[in-house]
């Protein structure tokens, strides 16, 4: 099948690219590393899109460090956060979670903010902001705005982002002295979305678990958390059955999901050192 | 003159060594020339409308608004092109009872299937023929599909095509002896359930035809991405009423076949239909939606199967009760059957036993068509026999390489025909078996699986004897009245300067034909591979011959062309002897000189020969026959197949909390006779392997209740890929067959045939001691972990 789309225009700054977007007239849509974007448009998911490339905006790049928070581009690739060293030392969770999405090819095209805004619920980024606790920022023809990520994720494929928004960059506090992060899922083949998957971050005594696959958007698993806080395994792997709430589909069946999120939750506490 | 393979000194010992692929180096480097890479002037692109119903009437189709748009060229319904090209009905007179309809181009009246082609659009560009194809209004009236194998004969289901009565394609038993009293009498009797996935072949370039008509020559051109040119063009020169010499077929580089490209399809026969009604080039180019929908699938098998043996763990009787949906129609004109018809051949294969019995019930059902695919029914009999076998010796406390020791036929016990009735000429199934025992250290890897066991890790090892149909010959289709050559041929040439051409019937999808090709005409001329140049895959200069099915190429098309080599070998000798006033029989061609055979002394380089003949031939005695191109056919006689033989062992770890399998390790000792490119046997082996591993772990083609698919795209649909797969370890036992001077058996489906039970029985060794097993492919994590239990069912 071909791709059907109404046009292509490449934004030169995050201003370019608004007032492009609001002369499409509704049909517009942002186009960044394509991963996503470009293979529903060739499976037909989508026509007449009039694309707005954002991809050239330097505005959108790089990663810094602000105050105690790392400032993550929106069009950061993949590859540059498995590779970047503030992200290894600061955000490691992020470092890990990258080798897991799909491949090279793949990682050296699509960017974080792609993944944030596509919000796919067995992609790895969007569960580990939710465990990251961090802060999403948005700027649209009304201005900018910041959110949450637990607020930010709405359902399947949904977000609290309009439309017409870009997705600028994405904030996360530095990880403290001690802070431990692990990210573990299981997947069909190396490279594919997973069948379910936990992102941790121990800050302190807290613990804060984002699941990917095991729902319909990234869940935060406050009873596991709970659990884990009391340093009490057994308890987190039962509560998080019902933080959970996966789907059936070919590859799986809800019930087996369920299943493997308490198999992942316990292999992670142990990788963690989490006292039974 | 006889060539001493066992002599690797002997001159022009081409045969049996690794030389590279001539065409490796140009699809490497992008410059391969695929169907979708030809462009010619006036050609156009035709997008189809498919049915999104499993089963509905077309009741109504509305055009116009199509045929409006300014790239909208033509729009042809299946009435349209019924004008112009006649159906056809995959059957064959030798499968008894055996029942199909007639199948259109695009279907008429009813739609059978999700992704059956209706209507097709023609436009100046694909993106104008897909624009004008949404256009099309067609007004569907849906009707009950029937989408389940065991329930398709029920006097409750609905009757696919009401003239038959019922959904019964072809129903068959192979039986002999007395299997209801040695069931009932024996010592041991060990049941089991069996299930392969329906799956398809996935090749890296999907189908793609490229048609032109040329009224005023009366001439059809078709590039097409297929396996078997010859028999494509005899059958559309049928169908479209064209001489067959009007029809010519050219199938240059193809991306993969696997079976998937040596049928005929609808779209592509619409495809050729419209370009005669057009006179100019039309272009159909799958893509990866309607590869899923439309490609052949395959190996949708359900199976319940017994197995009787005596105190000493004797194999005494087998009983296969076997069940196949094959969506819709018969295929084209190999016909549906065969996957099932080889099921009844191939249970027990391996082994010594006297009583048999296993029937095959082909449906129909409103799915996809499914037909032959690499290995055509053999993993799903293998499985079942290596299935039961296994379980047979669990029960009776015998090690799996210990039972098989007893019951395979003796190496020494051919020629024999089996309780199936299969000829066998001569077979290694102890040797091969020795073999594997040897290359894995079978002893220590089980010390090694029980020490690991006692920590709490579940690996198992499982092993699959197999025998495997290659070099067919006329009884497998041409007794059946298809028009199907199971002979094949080579012609070659030499040219001035002593290099050579050779034009074979057989076609390279990739595998390595016209390396293998190279190889026996050089050694067969005497000249070095890199003088022969090989043509393949064009009607129109090519000897007839079948193209690529069922291993046969380097078999027959091999032998073939070690004749033709001969022949003309025999040419050039008898032109030199005559400028040479020596004796034919005294003298060789070493590479590319003409030599003393008993000294080695160089006489006369070919160029000479060649110069000679083709500008001075008034210096040679008058009446000396100088044809220095010879062509050659071979087919097999003595044996309707010229089976081979191996064992494959796999080796893997059970995850017991997440019934994640991971593949440590894979064994294959296979004998396909004459090795003639150990490295290009041991690739066949490995990927064929590879696609048996999908098959265990991965591949399965869904559809919900009312024959919907759901996975029509390789995010869903698990190919195996290169991150899940283990190192495998090839060896090879050599029994050439004496059909031929060359000796060679088939290579190419042995890998698949084997694997899919190997990971079976390797799977089931490993979560024995945990309760349960499985036998319902593929194995995927969740399957595996209901199966012990871990969660609910
Ligand atoms: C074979 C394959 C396997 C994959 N496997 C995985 C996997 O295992 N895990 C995983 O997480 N992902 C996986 N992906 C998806 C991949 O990570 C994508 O890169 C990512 O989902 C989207 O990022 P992108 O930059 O490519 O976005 P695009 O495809 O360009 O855009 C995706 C969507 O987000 C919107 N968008 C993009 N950027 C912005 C922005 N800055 N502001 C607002 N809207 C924006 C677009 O309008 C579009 O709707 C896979 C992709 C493929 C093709």
């Amino acid at each position: 099948m071909k791709a059907s789309i109404g046009g292509y225009a490449r934004a030169r700054s995050i201003e370019h690219a608004l007032s492009l977007f609001a002369e499409a007239d509704g049909a517009g849509r942002y186009l960044a590393g394509g991963q996503s974007l470009v293979a529903a448009l060739n499976l037909g998911a989508s026509a007449g899109d009039m694309l707005v490339d954002i991809s050239g905006i330097e505005a959108l790049r790089g990663v810094r460090i602000e105050g105690d928070r790392l400032v993550i581009g929106a069009l950061t690739r993949h590859s540059e956060i498995e590779r970047n060293d503030l992200v290894a030392r600061h955000v490691p969770l992020l470092a890990k979670a990258a080798p897991l999405i799909a491949h090279d090819a793949i990682r050296n095209r699509g960017t974080i903010g792609g993944s944030l805004s596509h919000a796919d619920p067995a992609a790895e980024y969007p569960a580990c902001a939710v465990a990251l606790d961090a802060i999403f920022n948005l700027e649209g023809p009304n201005g900018r705005r910041d959110v949450a990520a637990s607020e930010f994720f709405k359902g399947l494929f949904e977000t609290d982002r309009a439309e017409d928004e870009i997705l600028t960059a994405v904030s996360v506090p530095v990880a403290q002295a001690g802070e431990r992060h692990a990210i573990l899922e299981l997947t069909r083949r190396s490279g594919d979305y997973a069948l379910a998957g936990l992102a941790i971050v121990v800050r302190g005594d807290r613990h804060r678990i984002g699941a990917f696959g095991l729902g319909d958007r990234p869940l935060l698993c406050e009873g596991a958390m709970a659990a884990l806080d009391r340093g009490d395994v057994d308890a987190a792997a039962t509560a998080i059955a019902d933080d959970v709430d996966p789907m059936s589909d070919i590859q799986a069946s809800a019930d087996y999901r369920r299943h493997l999120a308490g198999v992942v939750l316990r292999r992670l506490a142990a990788e963690l050192g989490v006292a039974r | 003159m006889t060539i001493r393979f066992e002599d690797p000194n002997r001159p022009n010992s081409y045969i049996g060594r690794t030389v590279p692929r001539p065409n490796a180096g140009r699809l490497v480097k992008g410059r391969g020339r695929y169907v979708d890479d030809i462009l010619l002037p006036r050609m156009v692109h035709v997008a189809f409308v498919r049915s999104p119903y499993a089963h509905a009437r077309i009741a109504a189709i509305e055009t116009s608004q199509a045929k409006s748009l300014s790239g909208v060229l033509a729009v042809f319904t299946g009435r349209d092109l019924a004008e112009v090209c006649t159906p056809w009905e995959g059957r064959l007179a030798h499968l008894e009872g055996m029942k199909t309809p007639p199948q259109h181009p695009l279907a008429v009246e009813r739609a059978c299937w999700v992704g059956e082609p209706v209507v097709a659009v023609v436009g100046r560009t694909r993106a104008d023929a897909e624009e004008g194809a949404a256009m099309v209004e067609i007004e569907f009236e849906a009707l009950p599909a029937v989408t389940d194998i065991r329930t398709a004969l029920d006097p409750e289901t609905p009757v696919i095509h009401e003239a038959f009565g019922d959904n019964l394609c072809f129903r068959k038993t192979n039986e002999k002896g007395e299997v209801d009293r040695i069931f009932a009498e024996a010592h041991t009797v060990v049941e089991e359930s069996f299930k392969t996935a329906r799956h398809t072949g996935v090749t890296l370039e999907p189908r793609v035809i490229l048609a032109d008509w040329s009224e005023a020559e009366g001439e059809m051109t078709v590039h097409v991405s297929n396996q078997a040119p010859h028999m494509l063009q005899v059958l559309l020169a049928s169908h479209l009423g064209i001489p067959e010499s009007g029809v010519r077929v050219i199938c240059g580089d193809v991306g993969g076949s696997f079976g998937v490209k040596v049928h005929v399809y609808p779209d592509e026969v619409a495809t050729a239909a419209i370009a005669k009604i057009l006179g100019r080039p039309v272009k159909f180019s799958s893509d990866r939606l309607e590869a899923f929908t439309s490609d052949i699938h395959a190996r949708d098998h359900e199976a319940t199967g017994r197995i009787a043996l005596d105190e000493t763990g004797r194999i005494l009787a087998f009983d296969v009760d076997d069940w196949t949906g094959i969506g819709p129609y018969s295929i084209y004109p190999r016909t549906s059957a065969v996957e099932g018809l080889q099921v009844t051949n191939l249970i027990g294969g391996p082994y010594e036993f006297d009583h048999y019995r296993c029937r095959t019930s082909v449906v129909f059902q409103n799915k996809g068509i499914c037909a032959q695919y690499r290995a055509v029914g053999h993993p799903v009999a293998v499985a079942i026999t290596e299935g039961l076998v296994d379980k047979a010796a669990a029960q009776m406390g015998l090690d799996p390489v210990e039972i098989r020791r007893r019951n395979l036929i003796r190496d020494d016990a051919y020629p024999r025909t089996t309780a199936a009735g299969l000829k066998l000429e001569a077979l290694s199934h102890h040797k091969s078996l020795d073999a594997l025992i040897e290359a894995m250290d079978y002893e220590a890897l089980r010390s090694e699986q029980a020490s690991l066991r006692e920590k709490g890790v579940h690996r198992g090892i499982g092993i699959a004897s197999f025998i495997e149909l290659t070099n067919p010959s006329p009884f497998m289709y041409g007794i059946g009245g298809a028009r199907i050559s199971a002979q094949d041929g080579c012609t070659v040439r030499m040219d001035p300067d002593g290099s050579v051409v050779a034009l074979t019937g057989v076609t390279e999808q990739g595998q390595g034909t016209e390396a293998i090709t190279a190889q026996i005409v050089a050694e067969a001329v005497g000249v070095s591979p890199g003088m022969v140049r090989i043509v393949t895959g064009d009607t129109r200069v090519t000897p007839f011959g079948g193209g690529t099915w069922a291993s046969r190429g380097a078999g027959i098309g091999g032998e073939a062309a070690l004749q033709a080599g001969r022949a003309v070998r025999g040419q050039v000798l008898a032109v030199a002897a005559a400028m040479l006033q020596a004796n034919a029989k005294d003298l060789d061609i070493r590479d590319g000189i003409v030599v003393d055979a008993g000294t080695g002394a160089e006489r006369m380089p070919l160029a000479e020969i060649g110069r000679i003949v083709y500008f001075r031939g008034d210096t040679l005695p008058k009446g000396l026959p100088r044809e220095l191109m010879q062509t050659r056919h071979f087919l097999t006689s003595d044996y309707p197949y010229a089976f081979t033989n191996g064992v494959q062992a796999s080796y893997v770890e059970v995850d017991a909390e997440t019934g994640f399998v991971k593949l440590l390790k894979h064994w294959c000792v296979e004998d396909c006779g004459r090795i003639i490119n150990p490295l290009l046997v041991d690739e066949q082996i490995r990927g064929g392997i590879v696609q048996g591993l999908g098959a265990a772990l991965f591949e399965e083609i869904c559809y919900d209740e009312a024959g919907q698919l759901l996975n029509g795209t390789m995010a869903d649909y698990l190919v195996p890929m290169s991150g899940e797969m283990p190192d495998m370890i090839i060896r090879h036992v050599e029994t050439p067959t004496a059909e031929s001077e060359l000796g060679a058996k088939g290579a190419g489906e042995a890998g698949t045939a084997g694997a899919p039970a190997a990971v079976m029985n390797a799977i089931n060794d490993a979560i024995r001691p945990l309760g349960g097993s499985v036998t319902h492919m593929p194995f995927t994590p969740e399957r595996v972990l209901r199966a012990i239990g871990a969660i609910g069912k």
